[in-house]
């Protein structure tokens, strides 16, 4: 699989490539600025990009706006993007296209090997991963005053968080330990009581939640 | 109705020409005399200075100069609306009296005080006096031509002057009382802006230039306000940075010497110990970050105010409305003033006003910015009443920016704040 990425520390693309590499990910390309990585998606096509929101020249949000364009190029180009900080209004405007193949974490993510490393297999194969921070802030936001989200169990809570953060049935019945087919049956409640509609497709069953979670009031 | 209102508004500046006449009276009558003494003494108390005495006694006499300058002043604001701002020195403490005296005098305010009585005890007198001079003058016409003039005029060729008019019997007496009917008419127009006139004198003599004092006086406050509040909040980063992410570091670095020393003996318990420095160093970067948002938010310096204002929107557990019309980006002091302010607005709306929506709008027009805050909560919001809307606006005049507060009881409550400031 091969991987454009874009980060501007030495330190920390130093260390990606290497932990990428020693995941069997092919680097394609490792950039430090928002010019390079246009170039660089441009000629490599690769299968995920992973990209600091941050970049040179302008130390702005250069590396969002670089992906965002390279979505626009190629539609569903799968992109993750990584940030000191995240931000609700971001995760918005990477999942506007309604595409997928779109991932956007905090940093300290990486700390967790296995499990970044399954969030970058999870875009490039299409699908989503949204750092917890992010659904809790919608959940957070939401939940005051949201009837429906207001009639869901705990448990059910927990569930609907894991499939927001765009995780698949069987990676959430494994980190709550339980049988897939647990889970499932949570799934189908939690869209029968938000009115959602219930798909087989993983990835449209996160996109839809999200689209939930962020609808306005 | 309307003849009601005629016959109140006729009263209403009779009493406004009357007060006028009496204030203006007192002002010449009370406050001459005490001009006069004070510049009488300033003088003698100056020419005693070589002997020593005029140390004792100058700063005592201009100290009563400046009580008087004080109370003229207070007069003008209250009377008239005139203001006069007063800039004096500050006296260096526990000094010797020569130190005293000449401070004092080289003070430009007390040298405008001292000025000023020559040119209070002439030309202020006589505009001081010219309402109530207007207004006595027409009632002797009207005693005149009632009869009195019979006081004056006892024979043929005995000629009494009212003003022009010679005053020799009945009819010429009417005249007087004709004259005296047209200087009331002018008295009614014009003695409150006489008085007006003599606070106006008094301004161009005491005051000085009075917008640079003005400017001064406000520019030494918002900036001692500044020099505090980022006193203030240097501290507070420090303190947080001492007892969140350094401690962290230093609970990380000691768990992974001990983890050097296990890792042979107890690689069970090692494994322990890195997982617990991974979750201090996650928690460290946790704190770090909400650290940094409270100096200079991320989306603030990538974005610039609307965005960081939608970001902030976001955040909060009630639907907040965000519009924003900006042209370009402020200068990041005023960005980042302005983003706090909407912060801590935005922060009180939630806690305090019981609303369930809120509305922010971000627009730069005529060189200002300016940000509403409303919500439709319950409204009695206070300026100072322990509601964070006094740091606000404190913070604010730091760049002459300005804050209003509408909240009345039952709401809903708005709050603006505006920032003179340029685009790029």
């Amino acid at each position: 699989m091969r991987v454009v990425l874009a980060e501007d520390l030495f330190l920390l693309r130093d260390g990606l490539v290497r932990m990428l590499e020693a995941f069997g990910f092919e680097i394609a390309a490792a950039v430090e600025s928002g010019p390079e990585l246009t170039r660089a998606l441009a000629e490599v096509n690769p299968d995920v990009a992973v990209v600091d929101v941050r970049l040179p020249p302008t130390h702005t949000d250069e590396g969002l706006q670089c992906a965002l364009a390279a979505r626009r190029a190629r539609p569903g180009l799968p992109v993750l993007v990584l940030s000191q900080h995240v931000e609700q209004l971001y995760a918005r405007e990477l999942l506007a296209d309604g595409q997928g193949g779109i991932g956007y974490l905090l940093k300290d993510r990486v700390f967790d090997a296995e499990q970044f490393i399954d969030a970058v297999r999870r875009v490039a194969a299409g699908g989503t991963a949204m750092d917890p921070q992010v659904i809790q802030q919608l959940l957070s936001r939401r939940s005051a005053g949201d009837r429906p989200l207001g009639r869901l169990t705990p448990r059910e809570v927990e569930v609907l968080e894991l499939m927001a953060q765009g995780r698949s049935n069987a990676a959430i019945a494994a980190q709550l330990v339980v049988t897939e087919r647990a889970i499932a049956k949570h799934t189908s409640n939690i869209f029968a009581k938000l009115g959602l509609e219930v798909s087989d497709d993983d990835n449209r069953r996160v996109l839809a939640v999200l689209a939930y979670l962020d609808r306005d009031r | 109705m309307n003849t009601d209102t005629k016959s109140d508004d006729f009263r209403d500046r009779a009493k406004a020409v009357l007060l006028a006449g009496v204030q203006g009276l007192v002002l010449a009558l009370v406050v001459l005399p005490c001009g006069i003494a004070f510049f009488a003494l300033t003088l003698v108390s100056l020419a005693l200075i070589p002997l020593g005495i005029g140390l004792v006694t100058t700063p005592a006499v201009l100290t009563g100069v400046r009580a008087l300058a004080d109370a003229r002043r207070r007069l003008a604001a209250e009377w008239c609306g005139v203001r006069i701002p007063a800039v004096y020195q500050p006296l260096p403490r526990g000094a010797n009296p020569w130190a005293r005296t000449f401070a004092l005098l080289r003070d430009p305010q007390v040298r405008r005080d001292a000025l000023w009585l020559p040119v209070d005890m002439t030309a202020g007198f006589v505009t001081a006096l010219l309402p109530a001079v207007l207004l006595l003058f027409p009632v002797e016409g009207f005693m005149l031509a009632a009869g009195m003039w019979r006081a004056y005029v006892h024979g043929p060729g005995d000629v009494y002057w009212y003003a022009f008019v010679p005053v020799t019997g009945q009819v010429s007496a009417l005249g007087a009382g004709a004259l005296g009917a047209v200087v009331l008419v002018a008295a009614s127009r014009f003695a409150p802006r006489l008085l007006t006139a003599h606070f106006r004198l008094t301004r161009a003599v005491l005051g000085g230039d009075a917008e640079l004092a003005e400017r001064v006086r406000v520019l030494t406050e918002t900036r001692q306000d500044a020099v505090d509040t980022s006193a203030a909040e240097l501290r507070r980063i420090e303190r947080d940075l001492h007892d969140g992410a350094q401690a962290r570091l230093v609970a990380m670095g000691m768990d992974l010497g001990t983890v050097e020393m296990l890792v042979e003996q107890d690689p069970a318990q090692a494994k322990k110990l890195i997982a617990q420095a991974r979750r201090n160093s996650a928690e460290a970067l946790e704190e770090l970050r909400d650290l940094v948002r409270g100096i200079h938010p991320p989306v603030l310096a990538e974005r610039g105010l609307g965005d960081a204002v939608r970001a902030l929107a976001l955040r909060l557990p009630l639907p907040v409305e965000v519009t924003v019309e900006l042209s370009g980006r402020a200068d990041a002091p005023v960005e980042s003033a302005a983003y706090f302010a909407v912060s801590e607005v935005l922060t009180n709306a939630v806690k305090h006003s019981g609303a369930d929506r809120v509305w922010v709008d971000v627009h730069h027009t005529d060189g200002r910015l300016r940000v509403s805050v409303t919500d439709n909560g319950q409204g009695g919001a206070a300026i100072g009443a322990g509601s964070g809307l006094a740091g606000v606006e404190r913070r604010l005049g730091t760049f002459d920016g300005v804050l209003a507060l509408g909240s009345p009881v039952g709401g809903p409550t708005m709050v603006t704040m505006e920032i003179p400031c340029v685009l790029s």
